[in-house]
This record gives structure tokens, sequence and C-alpha cells, in this order.
């Protein structure tokens, strides 16, 4: 019998004391062990920055790549073993600062994985300079001057770039975070898990109390979720031209709410024909065997040259 | 020559910006040229009375070829056909066989345009007909089918990598658009259905280099393929596969001319010291450079087998010339070709070893590699400095022993890849002249020999094929015997000069360079070569276009 000590690892932790990576990663581990994934199915992938440690504590296979290319390494050891469980984890600054061009291109194939980014709209590894999510005119105690440019929408980019799941949760929020993700792993398709996370160390705007709300007249939180309030970011029909339109205006209509109210939760996802299936209808063993256990080696090549001749 | 226009006559010296001054000087004497006779040129006009001039009306031949098939009304629509006409001409001078010209035609017109194909042949005899009936026979150059029981094949480069990528196994190959490396990918694709392989268009080098490094590590034989703009993207990617110990992927880079978008459908050899240094840090691989289209199929198929036995990237850098000509070679017998996976781990291996060390420290320098998925083979890997368990660690022992562990596993490639694959050597043990060079200079090195020997300069040839590991005794050994050594390289600086001068000392005495874009010719190899050693000069640079 598995337990959840299975997918944990003897790694010594360094990340920050209250660093929202620690709820990342907790909500990680549950979400596979409660999957009942056998951890040597498992492959963890991650980026550079505080993020990118995560796999070293998680007992599966664990790739630390490089800065901004989490994805191009994970969809090819997804493609050669599509058996394989595959989650990718990285930064704000990774996946939409230097990896930018990865993440889009990604969401355009569909590839069946799951993507969790750590958006603390920080640089924490690097002492604190502002991340692609960071809004104009914020300035986190590390910068000279406040944000002079806008800030990216990780929803509304995932949409637009043909993600099929995607949603937001909060580092703190351990149990939501385990649901949002453990939805993710079982869709078909790729999964973007935008996860709000305080830096104790470099962001003193958005911090605890803030997500808490504590500076507001209400003293209401200000993170909601969607499903509390009826929202259903479903496609039933992919088909339905009409519905897929009105699901992804809906939800990048939401994905622009921050402030005073924040919304959380599944905010789109769909159910389109993966990569794999894709690449299947050019391929058909493609998807009866998985790339790694073909035999293909030393194959005769006879036609190919009498081809030439 | 066949001549379309004048322009390929007389070049386009009247443009603020020429590119050419014309080919008629390149015929050879005793050859001949066949022009437009409505350009109404004189023999004085050509200025080559040691070549003979054949002027067709190629107009007026089409004419005739079109009347004869009821299509004289739609001269305009098939106008372009005179280059037909011309070149059905050419091969009356050689008394060419017509049925294998038509046969070649009609194999460019298949399907639907099957009738096109009929029409051109129609327009080639024309042009056949009007030499034999217009010119005596006196040209000097004949070309007749030379029998063979030989079954061969006419192949390029990007075809000959191909291959051999289909013949380790490779099941994953991507790319990124970029010339002249975008049809070795299109070849693969094109297979894909029966030979099982994935090819994924990616959004950049960046993401090819990486997607085929992960690829790699998660167990399959895998590639990229680019051209030096994609290769300049690739420094990183390269880096962490070699730091992380992954068994490939094989990157095949085609060059063209550079630096930066430099001769973008021009060949150079520009890149060989970019290919052993790209990468910040130190970090094994494996580069090997293929002289013509076989070697292209045989160091490729190694390639894979290297990648996996040690673990590393391994670079096979051709270029555009052997990227894209054609040759007529052979069919090889690829039935003996062996398959070295190297090290795996599996299951029944790993039981009993808790914890896994996914970079286990042993006396060659090589970990057995499970392969995710595989129970009990769980491993963790980063591109940070890290121990045997692929933990993260700033030890100063480890980093040492790690260093070490990795560039050691280049001296045991060195020791374990044979003495033929890494150099060809060609002609006497002792010549007057050693000529040495790497890749696709290869042939005409061969050939610029045969004239160098007809001239009486007895030459050996010392061709170098693996540059990291750098054969460094079988270079000095065939190096330090010779008298007078002449580089002939296809690049500014002459760049393996450069890293044998680094790797065993030796000086080369002459150079012979070549860095307009254009391959090496025969003539050019003869006539460098001579003007080294007779003359002295150290350096010569060829300007062939």
């Amino acid at each position: 019998m598995l337990e959840l000590k299975d997918f944990r690892t003897k790694v010594h932790n360094d990340w920050c004391p209250g660093c929202g990576d620690f709820g990342i990663l907790n909500a990680v581990q549950m979400a596979l062990f409660e999957l009942k994934l056998e951890p040597y199915n498992v492959a963890i992938f991650s980026g550079i920055g505080c993020s990118g440690k995560t796999p070293h504590f998680v007992n599966t296979y664990g790739f630390h790549t490089l800065h901004g290319r989490v994805l191009p390494i994970a969809t090819g050891a997804k493609l050669a073993n599509m058996e394989l469980t595959v989650v990718a984890v990285g930064g704000d600054g990774d996946g939409f600062g230097i990896g930018a061009g990865h993440f889009v291109h990604t969401g355009r194939r569909n590839l069946d994985f799951t993507y969790v980014v750590h958006d603390n709209q920080v640089y924490g590894l690097t002492k604190g300079q502002s991340s692609p999510t960071l809004p104009k005119g914020e300035q986190t105690k590390s910068m000279p001057f406040p944000a002079i440019v806008e800030g990216i929408n990780p929803i509304a980019t995932a949409i637009s770039s043909g993600y099929t799941f995607v949603a937001r949760s909060y580092a703190l929020d351990v149990r939501h975070l385990k649901e949002i993700l453990k939805a993710a792993v079982l869709h078909r398709g790729s999964a973007l898990v935008d996860v709000l996370q305080t830096c104790p160390t470099y962001n003193d705007i958005n911090t605890k109390e803030w997500y808490a709300g504590a500076d507001l007249p209400s003293k209401a939180p200000r993170l909601y979720k969607l499903e509390d309030t009826g929202y259903d970011g479903t496609v039933k029909d992919p088909a339905d031209h009409n519905e897929v339109t009105q699901k992804k205006v809906q939800a990048m209509t939401r994905s622009f709410e921050w402030g005073d109210k924040i919304p959380i939760g599944l905010f789109y996802r769909i159910q389109e024909p993966t990569y794999e299936d894709m690449i299947a209808t050019r391929m058909p063993s493609f998807k009866e065997v998985p790339l790694t256990k073909q035999d293909l080696y030393g194959r005769d090549v006879s036609d190919l040259f009498q081809e030439l001749s | 020559m066949v001549a379309l226009d004048k322009e390929t006559l007389f070049g386009d010296i009247h443009k603020e910006f020429p590119t050419h001054s014309g080919h008629k000087n390149e015929v050879s004497p005793g050859g001949g040229i066949v022009y437009d006779a409505a350009l109404k040129l004189k023999p004085e006009d050509i200025g080559r009375p040691d070549v003979n001039l054949y002027p067709v009306p190629y107009l007026d031949v089409l004419v005739s070829a079109l009347k004869e098939t009821g299509h004289e009304h739609e001269l305009s629509k098939y106008q372009v056909m005179t280059n037909t006409v011309a070149f059905g001409a050419s091969t009356a001078l050689i008394d060419y066989d017509f049925n294998t010209v038509s046969e070649a035609i009609k194999e460019g017109f298949k399907g639907r345009k099957a009738a096109l194909g009929d029409l051109n042949v129609k327009a080639a005899q024309h042009g056949y007909d009007y030499i034999k009936n217009n010119f005596h026979d006196g040209f000097g150059y004949k070309l007749h089918p030379v029998p063979s029981s030989e079954k061969r094949m006419v192949i390029r480069g990007v075809q000959a990598v191909g291959i051999g990528k289909f013949k380790a196994g490779c099941a994953f190959q991507t790319y990124y658009p970029i010339t002249p490396a975008t049809d070795e990918s299109e070849y693969l694709e094109n297979h894909q259905k029966n030979y099982n392989i994935v090819v994924v268009q990616t959004e950049d080098e960046i993401s090819a280099i990486l997607m085929a490094t992960g690829a790699a590590h998660a167990g399959v034989r895998s590639s990229t393929s680019t051209s030096g703009p994609g290769f300049s993207l690739m420094a990183e990617g390269l880096g962490w596969a070699g730091h992380t110990e992954a068994p490939g992927p094989v990157v095949i880079l085609w060059q063209r001319a550079g630096p930066s978008t430099g001769l973008p459908t021009r060949t150079e050899q520009g890149d060989l010291q970019f290919v052993l240094h790209a990468g910040h840090g130190e970090f094994p691989r494996m580069v090997v450079a293929p002289g013509d289209v076989m070697e292209c199929f045989y160091d490729t198929f190694d390639a894979f087998n290297y990648a996996e036995r040690f673990q590393m990237p391994v670079v096979v850098i051709a270029d555009k010339f052997l990227a894209s000509s054609y040759r007529t070679v052979p069919i090889p017998d690829s039935n003996n070709l062996k398959i070295d996976r190297g090290q795996i781990a599996a299951e029944a291996d790993l039981a009993g070893k808790n914890p896994y060390k996914r970079y286990e420290l042993t006396p060659l320098g090589v970990s057995p590699r499970s392969l995710p998925g595989t129970k009990g083979g769980i491993f963790h890997t980063t591109g940070d400095e890290h121990d045997e368990l692929g933990g993260i660690t700033e030890n100063s022992e480890n980093r040492i022993k790690m260093m070490q562990k990795r560039m050691h596993k280049l001296q045991l490639a060195a020791e374990l890849i044979p003495d033929e694959k890494k150099v060809n050597f060609f002609g006497p043990q002792k010549a007057d002249v050693t000529l040495v060079g790497w890749g696709s200079t290869k042939g005409a090195i061969l050939d610029g020999m045969e004239d160098l020997e007809a001239d009486a300069i007895r030459c050996n040839f010392l061709q170098i094929r693996y540059m990291s590991p750098f054969p460094t005794e079988l270079v000095t050994k065939y190096l330090s015997n010779s008298n007078r050594k002449v580089l002939v390289e296809g690049n500014y600086s002459g760049q393996l000069g450069a890293i044998i001068r680094e790797q065993t000392g030796v000086v080369m005495d002459y150079k012979v360079l070549k860095y307009n874009g254009r391959s090496f010719s025969q003539n050019e190899v003869y006539e460098g070569v001579k003007e080294a050693i007779k003359n002295g000069s150290k350096e010569v640079v060829m300007a062939h276009a």
C-alpha cells in the first residue's frame, strides 16, 4: 500500500520559512498520492528559481532543468514515454518571462500533461526583482522604483494559447490546490494551474494578510472560489463553436478581475484531441506502444536505399 | 556549358552591385557552349577561340516542337520550355542516350503533369535534332552509360543522415525550419508512418535541442538538426545535456556560411571551433565530421551508439554542400551494423540497489542509467552540480570527482572508437606533400590529388573525422612524417589547423582556404596546393564562384 510519505524525499529543504512553495509541494505530493499513482510512473520537471528545487523533494523521477526551459524537456520526455504522468513546475519568471515562447507553443500542442506555475510576482532566487506577473505601478521591497510595464495575465494567455484546462489556486489553501491539481492531472490535455503564492522574503505587497483582505474596510478575503458562485467553465460540446467562444470569453473576463476580489478555481476546460492523438493520426503505432518500448533498433533500411536507386 | 541567357555568358558586371562576371571563362579548353542564336553573338564577342560554340535558336526550335503537337498558339504559356530545348541540345553533343533523357524528363512530370512531361520530351527531342542536323560531330567529350553489376543509388547528405537515423532506431526528431537543414527533417517526416519517428517542428532551436534531450533521458534515441544560427541558440541546452549525462541527443549541424545570417544558402566550414566550445563551462561532447554521403550515413549511425554508451551529446558536423549535392554511390550492406545502447539498469538490475545512484562514480565514468517508468529506478537530475544521487551540492570534493567523472568519458571514448573511424589516410605513406582536411572538401581533395600526381607532385591526404575526442596520437603520427603540410579548409582562419596545433603542436606549413560560400573544386585544390608549394605562399585564398 502506498503512503503519502512514499512521495517524500529526505533531501534538505532550504526554502525560506513561510514560503508558499511548501504549500504547493505538499499539494503536489498529496494529489499524486490520492490519485494512487506509482511514484516510478511519475516524472516531475522544473525550471530554475526557488520552485525549481521541487523535484528534489518529491520521490518520483525528477528533472531540474534550465531557466525557462522546463516545458520543452517535459514535452520530449512525455512524447518518448506517454505512459508517464508528467508534471512540470516553474516560477512566473521562468514560465512567462524567459520561457514565454515555450508557454504559448506548448499550449498550442495540447500535450497531455500538467503545468504548475508558482506565481508570486517576484524573482525570489535573485532577490526580488519584478516578475512578469507584477502589475504595472507596483513596487515590492527590493525594487528601486515601481514597475513601468504591464503584467502578464497567465489565465488569459493560457486560454488564447490553447491550454484545455486553465485554473488558478492559492498556495496557502492546500486543500483547494490539491483538488485542482488532481483534476488537472486527470484532464486529458495541457493543463495550466496558476498558483498564487506568497513570498514572505521579497513580496511585501501580496502577503498572506493581503490575500486575506486585512487591509480592506470589509476585512473580507480577496480570494473567492469560482465554483461557489455557480460559475461553470467546462465546455459541454466542443463542436459547438458558440459555446466554446462564450466559455472562453467568460473565462477571460473573469481572469482580469484583480484587486479587492480575485477569483480562484477552474476558469476553462474543454476536451479536445491531444497532441498524442494528433500524432497517432499520422502514425498509428504511436498510441499503441510508447516509443521507449518499441523495438526500432538496427532495422532493415534497404527499402530506403532502393527508393533512391 | 548551357547558357540560357546573356548574363550566364557575360555576368552582370553592368549592374551597380554585380554578383559575377560570367561563366564563359570557366569552360575548359575543348569544351562547348550552347547558347541562344537569337543573341546574334559573333565568336569574337564570346572571345573563347579554344572552345566550340553552338548557337541554337531556342524559340524557333521550341515553336517547331509545339507545332508538331498542335500547341503552336500557346507559345507564351510554354516559352519557359526553351530550357528543355537547350538541355536536349546539350545531350546531343555528348551523344547521350535519348531514351535516358526522355525518362529523366518524365520523372519530373508525374500524374496530372504527365502531358506536360511529354511536351517537354518533344522540346528536348527538337533541341537534340537541331544539334545533330546543324553541327558536325566534332565535340570531344562523350558520355555513355558505364556497365556495372553494382546496384547504385543517387543520394544526398540529408537522406544519408536520415537513413542513418532510421537504421539506428531514432524515434524522435525535432527541428526549427532553417536552410539547409530542413530537408533532413522533411525526409524523416515523409517516412514517419513506416519508420515510427515523431518529428516535432518546435517554436525555436532552444526548444528543439531540449525536447530531444528530454526524450533521450526518457529512453528513446533522439536527434535534432539545424544550421549555424540555430546551433547558436542550442548552446545552453547542449551544456545541460552534457552536464546531466543525457544519452543524447544527436545534433546534426549543417553548416552554412556565417556569421549571423551570412550567406544562408551557401556552404562553409566555419563552425568547427564553435561546435567544440559551444556552451559555458566544461562538459563532454562528441563531435564527428563526415566527409561524404556514405560517411554521413555511418557516422550518424555510430553517433547514436556513442551517445548512449558514453551518455553525452554527439554533434555530427556537416555542411550545405554535403546536405544538398547528389552523389551516385553503391548501395551499402548495412546488415552488419551493431546497436549498442550502453548500460541500462532494468528493474531486475535495480532490485536491492536502494537508493539507486544515477550518477554512481564508476572506474570508467559511465553510470548505468534507468529509464523513467522503471520500478526501483527513480532518480533526480539537475543542471546544478550534483552528487551520485542527483542531489544538488556545492561540496568541493564532490565537484572534483564529478568533473573528472564526466570528462573522463571522453578519454574512454578515445580508447574505444576504432582508429579507422577517427581519421582516413589516402595515398602513400611517404610523399612530397601531405594535404590535411575535414568534411566535405574530401571529394575535391581526392580529385585534386590526381592532378597533382599527374604534375609529378607526390601527395597523400589526412582526413580528420573525429574532432572530439581528438585523435591526437594518430594525427601526430601521420603529420610528423610529413615534409610539407598543406591545410585545405573552407573557412577564413584555418580552424582545423589551429586545433591540430593546439592538440599536437604540429604547425601547418601552408593553408589553402576558401570562404566565399562556394565549395572547393578539383581545380582549386590543384591550383591552391601548387601555388603554396611552388611559390611558397603561406596562405592561398581560393575564389572560384
